[in-house]
């Protein structure tokens, strides 16, 4: 079967074939009608958009509820914690991510009602980075679990407190190792995004829906959003390796470049 | 000698043509069992009933054409398997031979053309406005700086596009991920108006908790042939497709067939539909044909 890429360069009004591929974003040819490029583009965009403020609240409250699953039992505020976040985690784990998002956008917003001016893409970004911070959390959890427990006593007969001791024994140790599977959650979070085309974020599932359908050209359209959503989890794949081998300790976790970032 | 081999090419694939002119009705005659290509909520048009069983407009229409192709081939039993079918699938399905007869809700235009064939339409579809019978919105000229929901993979939504650029009207557009998620918007007050099928719009107001809440206004912002789909390059099977429709319009059955489907409760729930016959409709029965969607929009 023969590809025609031309099909990014048909104008998205009457599919006539346009004088620059990306007239109207770099604005090569002025009053231009924008063409399947630029749209691809701009729905790139929105796909990032979306990922990336999901994937600064998944870590933020990934770390966050992921620590305090582990707190010791030492008086009934850390009881309170423990409790908040087992329950945090297990609420956003056991739903599926369509639910979720479908929840957020239409059932969320008709009971608290300063959510209905909310964008859809921050709610579905919310959606989001809840259901994947509460993935991440238990990986934060198993990683500060897998710690001897030598170190938190150490810690403890230095006279540390709880949160000192976290701060500045048993964070930077355990962060470290789950820096891998922190990785994969993070490279699914940007293809978990897909979903926001359901709440009517113009994102690239949207994208390939409605231009192949208008093109008739499937195949390639499918070529192009597949390519890039796969460009956006391999860079995400790329910065996670790089911070995984600049933080890494001498000696600490194994030091062999060639098992980074698998 | 490269033309002999032109020559040779050319009678080779008119030779495969040939052969292929009647793949479907040998198909059919061979195993006695057709696959008829079927929407699961396209109301009134095509959609289940529950239990796998499918019924519709164009559903009951494709019966009695398979029943006239039935006679044709002097089968005693046809036997029909529907095959549930999506926007996405409907095309490459009816190019691969799995569904023989698609009676869904397809718009009959020059680009499906080149992979699929289309039996003479016997539904024009009008582009309408659905909004909430009290927002005081009549026409497409009140929607400028509105919410406008439709629904992702339609044409709809292209037509959206070229009426905004075209009278300077700017819509705020919301996508649905099919159409009871669009219908939602509006319900839920996320759009202030749906812009889709005229059936389309009238089955989901009809299906609503309140249907006395919405009313479908404005003018036709587009129509569009809807035609059933058969396999390309079989001109034999289309011919005893189009023989059919041919019959039962002069039998005079269409007007009963629309007043059954769009006009009277229908199962399973017994809603009323309520498309009155459109002129547009009504022109198609008179003078049959498989003109594109192209066509229509010239006029």
């Amino acid at each position: 079967m023969a590809l025609d890429l031309g099909v990014f360069c048909r104008n998205t009004l009457d599919g006539e074939v346009v004088d620059h591929c990306f007239s109207a974003i770099f604005g090569l040819a002025k009053n231009s009608d924008p063409s399947y490029l630029d749209w691809l583009m701009k729905a790139w965009g929105w796909t990032l958009a979306v990922a990336g403020l999901g994937l600064m609240l998944a870590l933020i409250l990934g770390a966050v509820m992921g620590t305090l699953r582990t707190l010791p039992d030492t008086g009934s505020l850390n009881r309170w914690l423990v409790r908040f976040s087992t329950t945090w985690v297990e609420l956003f784990r056991n739903i599926p991510i369509l639910v979720q998002v479908f929840l957020w956008y239409h059932v969320i917003p008709a009971f608290v009602l300063p959510l209905k001016a909310l964008p859809s893409y921050w709610l579905v970004s919310i959606a989001l980075g809840f259901f994947t911070s509460a993935r991440i959390a238990e990986q934060v959890r198993a990683g500060i679990q897998a710690l001897p427990s030598g170190q938190r006593a150490a810690a403890t007969a230095l006279g540390l407190t709880t949160a000192q001791s976290y701060r500045y024994i048993i964070l930077p140790m355990a962060l470290r190792i789950v820096i891998p599977p922190i990785t994969s959650e993070s490279m699914n979070l940007i293809k978990n995004s897909s979903v926001a085309f359901a709440v009517s974020v113009p994102e690239l599932t949207l994208f390939a829906m409605q231009a192949q359908e208008e093109t008739s050209r499937g195949v390639e359209i499918y070529l192009a959003v597949t390519f890039l959503y796969a460009l956006s989890a391999f860079s995400v794949n790329r910065v996670m390796a790089l911070i995984e081998r600049r933080t890494r300790i001498p000696g600490f976790i194994a030091s062999n470049d060639a098992s980074l970032a698998h | 000698m490269t033309r002999n081999c032109l020559v040779a090419t050319a009678l080779l694939l008119g030779a495969v043509n040939a052969n292929a002119a009647s793949a479907t009705m040998d198909k059919i005659k061979s195993t006695g069992t057709v696959t008829m290509g079927v929407r699961e909520s396209s109301i009134p048009m095509s959609y289940t009933t529950g239990d796998s069983r499918f019924d519709g407009y164009h559903v009951e229409i494709c019966r009695m054409i398979l029943a006239d192709v039935k006679d044709r081939l002097g089968l005693n039993t046809l036997r029909i398997n529907y095959q549930p079918v999506t926007s996405q699938n409907r095309v490459p399905l009816v190019q691969n031979g799995t569904v023989d007869i698609e009676c869904g809700t397809t718009t009959n235009n020059t680009a499906r053309a080149k992979d699929v064939g289309f039996a003479n339409t016997l539904y024009v579809e009008e582009v309408r406005i659905a909004v909430k019978a009290n927002s005081g919105i009549n026409s497409i000229s009140q929607l400028s700086g509105k919410k406008v929901a439709t629904t992702t993979g339609t044409t709809s939504v292209q037509l959206l596009r070229r009426h905004e650029k075209a009278n300077g009207v700017n819509f705020d557009e919301v996508f649905g991920k099919d159409h009871a998620d669009s219908f939602l918007l509006l319900e839920s007050g996320r759009a202030d108006a749906f812009v889709m099928d005229g059936s389309i719009l009238a089955g989901n107001i009809a299906n609503s908790k309140n249907p006395k809440d919405y009313k479908i206004v404005g003018e036709v912002l587009s129509t569009e042939p809807i035609a059933i789909m058969v396999p390309k390059n079989d001109p034999e099977f289309k011919a005893a497709v189009n023989a059919a429709i041919a019959k039962i319009v002069a039998n005079g059955n269409m007007p009963k067939l629309w007043d059954k489907w769009f006009l009277k409760p229908i199962p399973p729930k017994n809603i009323v539909v309520g498309l009155e016959l459109s002129p547009a409709t009504k022109n198609a029965w008179a003078n049959l044909n498989d003109k594109p969607a192209e066509d229509y929009q010239k006029k």
